[in-house]
């Protein structure tokens, strides 16, 4: 009777399959140096904190989020790096205990947090799919009931006596995703899945979820591809640094998340303020894509004021620079033979084709080089974003492409 | 709506038994993943079941018998030693295996829901698999020695289950803190040779001394130790003081461990 009474009042609505009111996950972390992995300095630390400060630092991953999904609804959720959104997935999955809040789910919940998970490379495709089946919280019964939907999903009938330490990635991944797919539960979500396999198998895996969403459940999608929110979800989530900044259309989250990166571009300073000779000074400067795909040209646009009075060519430079800092290229115009006249006003762009760039944030440095020295130093004169898009034609785990600052386009051929 | 509610985790809490029982299916799986990996890719497969104990227990033999003439209560040394080596073989392994099993499934433990209980758990399987093969090829040096276990050997299951019991407490207790604290890898195969030694193994009980005696009678293996002579080798019942706490205190560590796990289990995927 109470226990009724209780989930009549917490039953927002009988539509609500996901309820988060005032979630909170705070970690504590200790400064890098400072974190005691023997129980001796353990023991010691405790010791020295009675007298010393605490050396604890807290860190919000989520701030008081609060929102309702509905069934039948594939919700995106986007946002930078570190703005929450993987914890709030685990939170829900319940990997990981919130700090404060609550969460009130309408079912079970099915996770694809990474694929193949728990996949032993030691057993065979079949063993694992029992395995992977019986962790994801599929009965045997269950298992046994979709084995041959599983593997037909995956296309590895032939393999499945095989250990899976002989699979290719590619394979792999399709048989791991194939087992989640199939997990029966009423809300799944899903981690930046479709990072992986080929286009094919990533398009199976769009309709596999619109199926579900179909079916009135409902997915919960964190993907750092635009392109598969967009295609994919009916609302989107936008988080920014553990707050919920938005909740809405699909348009409105992205148009959000797009913004967050002019904000952080810092105010065009104004040419007399820059360091530089100043004989010449550019006017504008700016990228023709402020978000572009890996591999797309990366073009600056920008314009050089005349000084009549200045009688030599000059000629321009270009960096650009990552998020760390590091200078990765330099296209200094002479390389191309390529002057300007000071007698009249200049528009121009440079193109830059190769190398290809890792996503990410970048900016762009300008300098005129006139008569031996440089006329003007344009620091950050622009900026750019480069989505989290491989461009590659198949693909591979994250390890095949974390490596090295650039894409390289490159090929291998036997002889 | 509301079928489950999440919120953050209370002072105190107790392990949740249904579902520990709802994820009874990857306990199994996880037991008999370790069975097959354990013994595919080896050549004498299976045969390693009972190859190990056995050359353990013809060393211990030579070492404690024949070179040390300690006694074995009348019963041929062989046989003392592989029925003391069965249940040491026990609980050696289910704590071994079970401290290490969440450290050396970070994977699981950060990415996947299950009640994380059942990772250490699940390790035992393969121990007792062990255990049962072991128990069959003594039952075959019964036979060969002529010894009649007599009544006793009814209540062998009862002392199976509680160094079952005493092992499993011990191993989640080990597991849970070795996530935090890595030094446990270290302490725990120092602690087990420790114990090793420390328990009537390899000689009866009758050859210590009176005054060291104590160190014994508070080992809890030592009274298990003591049944398991008892129901296999016909040797007289221990005293009923002993019987009483063999069946007692491997609960209490079990219910023990699992509480203490689930205190440091809120923490497991922040921390592994």
């Amino acid at each position: 009777m109470l226990s009724q009474l209780a989930s009549n009042v917490s039953a927002v609505s009988k539509d609500v399959s996901i309820s988060v009111s005032d979630l909170s996950k705070t970690y504590r972390i200790y400064r890098r140096e400072d974190v005691p992995s023997s129980a001796a300095e353990a023991v010691i630390k405790k010791v020295k904190e009675s007298k010393q400060k605490k050396v604890l630092e807290h860190f919000d991953a989520l701030h008081d989020v609060t929102f309702d999904v509905g069934w039948g609804e594939v919700v995106g959720i986007i946002g930078r790096n570190g703005a929450g959104k993987s914890t709030l997935l685990k939170i829900i999955n319940r990997i990981t205990a919130p700090t404060k809040g609550r969460i009130e789910l309408g079912g079970r919940v099915g996770s694809l947090l990474e694929v193949g998970t728990g996949f032993h490379p030691e057993l065979t495709g079949r063993e694992n799919v029992y395995l992977n089946g019986t962790l994801l919280g599929m009965r045997r019964k269950e298992i046994k009931e979709r084995f041959d939907a599983i593997v037909d999903f995956a296309g590895t009938e032939k393999f499945l006596d095989t250990q899976v330490k002989r699979y290719s990635t590619g394979m792999y991944i399709r048989l791991a995703f194939a087992v989640a797919a199939h997990l029966d539960s009423e809300i799944l979500a899903v981690d930046e899945v479709l990072a992986v396999g080929d286009s094919d198998f990533q398009a199976k895996c769009l309709r596999k979820m619109r199926e579900v969403a179909r079916d009135g459940r409902t997915v919960l999608v964190v993907s750092h591809q635009l392109q598969t929110v967009s295609d994919l979800c009916t609302s989107a989530l936008y988080l920014d640094s553990g707050h919920l900044v938005l909740h809405g259309t699909v348009e409105e989250a992205m148009e959000e998340y797009k913004r967050s990166f002019a904000r952080s571009a810092p105010m065009l300073r104004t040419a007399a303020a820059r360091p530089g000779s100043g004989e010449l000074r550019f006017t504008t400067a700016a990228m023709a894509k402020d978000i572009t795909n890996p591999g797309d040209d990366v073009v600056v646009e920008f314009a050089v004021g005349a000084n009549p009075s200045f009688g030599n060519r000059f000629h321009i430079s270009c960096f650009v620079n990552n998020e760390d800092g590091m200078l990765i290229a330099q296209c200094d115009s002479r390389l191309k033979d390529f002057w300007l006249d000071p007698a009249t006003d200049n528009e121009g762009s440079v193109v830059m084709r190769t190398p290809w760039l890792k996503p990410g944030a970048y900016t762009v440095d300008l300098f005129i080089h006139a008569g031996g020295r440089r006329a003007d130093i344009w620091e950050q004169a622009c900026h750019f974003q480069v989505l989290p898009i491989s461009p590659y034609a198949h693909p591979t785990t994250p390890d095949g492409t974390d490596r090295g600052v650039v894409f390289p386009d490159f090929d291998y051929t036997q002889r | 709506m509301a079928n489950i509610v999440i919120t953050p985790p209370g002072r105190f809490a107790f392990p949740k038994v249904a579902q520990l029982w709802e994820g009874r299916e990857v306990l199994y799986r996880f037991g008999a993943r370790d069975v097959t990996l354990r013994y595919r890719q080896t050549l004498l497969g299976v045969v390693w079941v009972v190859l190990q104990p056995l050359l353990m227990a013809v060393i211990f033999t030579l070492v404690f018998q024949k070179v040390a003439h300690l006694p074995s209560a009348g019963v041929p040394g062989l046989v003392f030693v592989f029925t003391g080596l069965l249940a040491w073989n026990l609980f050696n392994g289910i704590v071994t295996r079970a401290s290490a099993s969440l450290v050396s499934n970070r994977d699981l433990v950060s990415k996947v829901f299950f009640p994380r209980m059942l990772v250490p758990l699940a390790t035992s399987y393969s121990t007792i698999v062990d255990f049962f093969v072991s128990l069959a090829f003594l039952f075959v040096l019964l036979i060969v020695y002529g010894i009649n276990p007599g009544l006793g050997i009814l209540l062998s299951p009862v002392w199976t289950a509680m160094v079952i019991l005493l092992a499993a407490g011990a191993g989640l207790v080990a597991s849970a803190l070795m996530v935090r604290y890595r030094d446990i890898a270290y302490v725990v195969p120092f602690a087990l040779q420790f114990l090793l030694y420390a328990s009537p193994i390899a000689y009866s009980i009758s050859a210590v001394p009176s005054r060291y005696r104590v160190i014994y009678d508070i080992n809890p293996l030592t009274w298990l130790l003591q049944e398991f002579q008892w129901a296999f080798l016909h040797q007289p019942a221990p005293p009923i003081w002993q019987i009483t706490l063999s069946i007692v205190v491997p609960i209490a560590v079990f219910v023990g461990g699992a509480v203490i796990f689930e205190q440091m289990e809120r923490g497991f995927a922040d921390v592994i």
